[in-house]
């Protein structure tokens, strides 16, 4: 039995490691890109947020004012037990949500859409989202948090089969240099695709593909990850840094997730993690112990199943848990 | 590390700040800011310009540094405040009012994001004598949060609330900030969107248009939101 209130200071600890520190598979990507970097303002902007990073771990205060929505993925075993059921596991998250808010403390960005209203605590209507997911064979929970700012930097479109890759790579550039002007997109940052799905589906999964995902990681179909690969190149070919100023730094890493989609279209979502990508994961294990981790693993290959019925396979992706 | 950053010029700069100061000041400076700087953003200025209430505080002898931001602050159990990280907000939304804010504040250097256009530079921000430092890879909250030494003072805290407010705050080498626009009404951000425009041509070659148009999508690829 997982107790409701370990839960509760793990989702708090997630809400300070997530805000303060920059997970390691992000820094290294950052740090190869400055090397490869020509454009000096490019070069300076990436430089002062690798001292940003030490500084908010010096410190422990968050590496960005904006510390987005916080939000929560939880990924369930399906043998995993929780005191008190689903219910107080939710309200266990939005009581740290609250909490973290104040203690560490993040801008209480959550506001009522229309009226403006603010609790102060990031807490509302649908706020904290959680996003559901669960796994065979296994008792524990996996929480993982991300705090991403939400203006810019994201776009969906309809496409059609026969706009093929083209129509993707077009779409991806798209939003890119719209987005990137400025920086507004907060590049160079992850970039997560969305193809397939249903429109609301699509816009999903290319979120978690951006938030969910290692720098370095790659689908497990080939022809999708040589996709990524190509993706990530164009990326950073486009002659946009850091700040929309000349350079080549302006993707981390690309991920694609794919989902079967109507017959007749090809919807795609571009989303950009932040500059400042923020997420941390922690394992509650059924005899009550925590660990954790900067890879959400969210992706196993239960979550991206093909067929009616689950088998287990062997364990061959990078992302298997 | 030797990387491309290093040919920058970086300069320090008291508040308040003087014109021959902000006379040296180019655009692609990396700045650092010593002294009292206050925050003011859609708030404040609605209230103090459209409204017409007196400002709160006499601005021009506390400070000539307005900056964009909303702290993430919390009040702390001795009723002062805590300042953890701090970073602007995009600037170009508050153009409509600066024309005014200037003659009313006597600011001569606004700290946000993002930059304004370089119209608004030359209309707005030469007469007034003003420059425009823009926050770097938005954001390096924890640096600034680091170099806000003090909260001096909050005004207008009941009635905009704390993103709104207007905060003094005491600042010690606050930075890195970047000058986007100078005196002579530059604007580093469009000339680095003009280099980007030479390039665009060249990334789509060779790639098929979609089938159908988009509503709403932008025909002209060198336009920029702001």
């Amino acid at each position: 039995m997982i107790p409701r209130e370990r839960i509760e200071t793990t989702a708090r600890e997630l809400m300070a490691r997530a805000a303060i520190d920059i997970p390691e598979d992000y820094l290294a990507g950052v740090r190869a890109m400055i090397d490869r970097e020509k454009g000096e303002l490019s070069a300076f902007v990436l430089e002062a947020m690798l001292e940003n990073w030490r500084a908010a771990s010096t410190d422990r205060r968050p590496m960005c004012a904006d510390t987005g929505l916080p939000r929560y993925y939880v990924k369930i075993g399906n043998e995993a037990r929780i005191e008190g059921g689903m219910v107080a596991l939710e309200e266990a998250l939005r009581r740290a949500t609250a909490a973290a808010t104040h203690d560490i403390p993040l801008r209480p960005n959550r506001v009522h859409p229309l009226w403006r209203t603010d609790h102060d605590n990031n807490v509302g209507i649908f706020a904290p989202e959680i996003d559901w997911s669960f796994e065979p064979g296994a008792d524990w929970i996996d929480i993982t948090t991300v705090h991403k700012g939400g203006l810019f930097g994201t776009d969906w479109r309809m496409l059609f089969p026969g706009d093929g890759i083209d129509g993707i790579k077009r779409f991806y550039l798209d939003t890119l240099i719209a987005f990137g002007r400025r920086g507004l997109a907060c590049q160079p940052a992850i970039v997560g695709v969305g193809i397939g799905g249903s429109k609301d589906a699509c816009m999903v999964l290319g979120k978690q593909a951006a938030c969910l995902r290692i720098v370095g990681d790659r689908h497990p179909d080939p022809k999708v990850a040589a996709l990524e690969r190509e993706l990530t190149e164009l990326g950073n070919r486009i002659g946009m840094g850091a700040m929309g100023f000349s350079g080549s730094s302006m993707v981390v890493d690309c991920h694609i997730e794919v989902a079967y989609t109507h017959t007749g279209g090809m919807p795609m979502s571009v989303h950009c993690f932040c500059l400042s990508s923020r997420r941390a994961t922690a394992r509650l294990h059924a005899d009550g112990s925590v660990t954790f981790r900067t890879d959400p693993a969210w992706f196993t290959p239960y979550l991206r199943r093909e067929t009616v019925a689950w088998s287990p396979q062997p364990e061959t992706s990078a992302s298997s848990v | 590390m030797v990387t491309a950053a290093g040919n920058l010029r970086q300069l320090r700069l008291k508040t308040p700040a003087s014109p021959a100061d902000l006379a040296r000041l180019r655009i692609g400076d990396v700045i650092y800011l010593h002294g009292v700087i206050y925050t003011g953003r859609e708030g404040v200025y609605r209230r103090a310009v459209e409204e017409g209430v007196p400002l709160p505080v006499d601005l021009p002898a506390v400070s000539n540094v307005n900056f964009h931001c909303s702290p993430a602050a919390s009040r702390q159990p001795d009723g002062g405040y805590r300042v953890g990280a701090v970073t602007a907000t995009a600037s170009f939304r508050f153009a409509k009012w600066m024309e005014r804010w200037f003659a009313l504040s006597g600011a001569k250097v606004i700290v946000g994001k993002g930059g304004m256009s370089g119209e608004d530079y030359r209309r707005f921000f030469r007469p007034a004598g003003a420059v425009y430092l823009t926050t770097v890879g938005y954001g390096t909250g924890a640096l600034l949060g680091r170099g806000v030494k003090r909260v001096r003072s909050v005004h207008w805290l009941e009635e905009l609330g704390i993103a709104q407010a207007l905060w003094v705050l005491e600042v010690e080498n606050f930075g890195p900030l970047l000058v986007d626009g100078d005196l002579a009404g530059n604007s580093l951000f469009e000339r680095e969107n003009a280099k980007l425009g030479e390039r665009l041509r060249t990334i789509y070659e060779g790639l098929r248009e979609p089938a159908l148009g988009r509503y709403g999508e932008t025909t002209d690829r060198g336009d920029e939101m702001v």
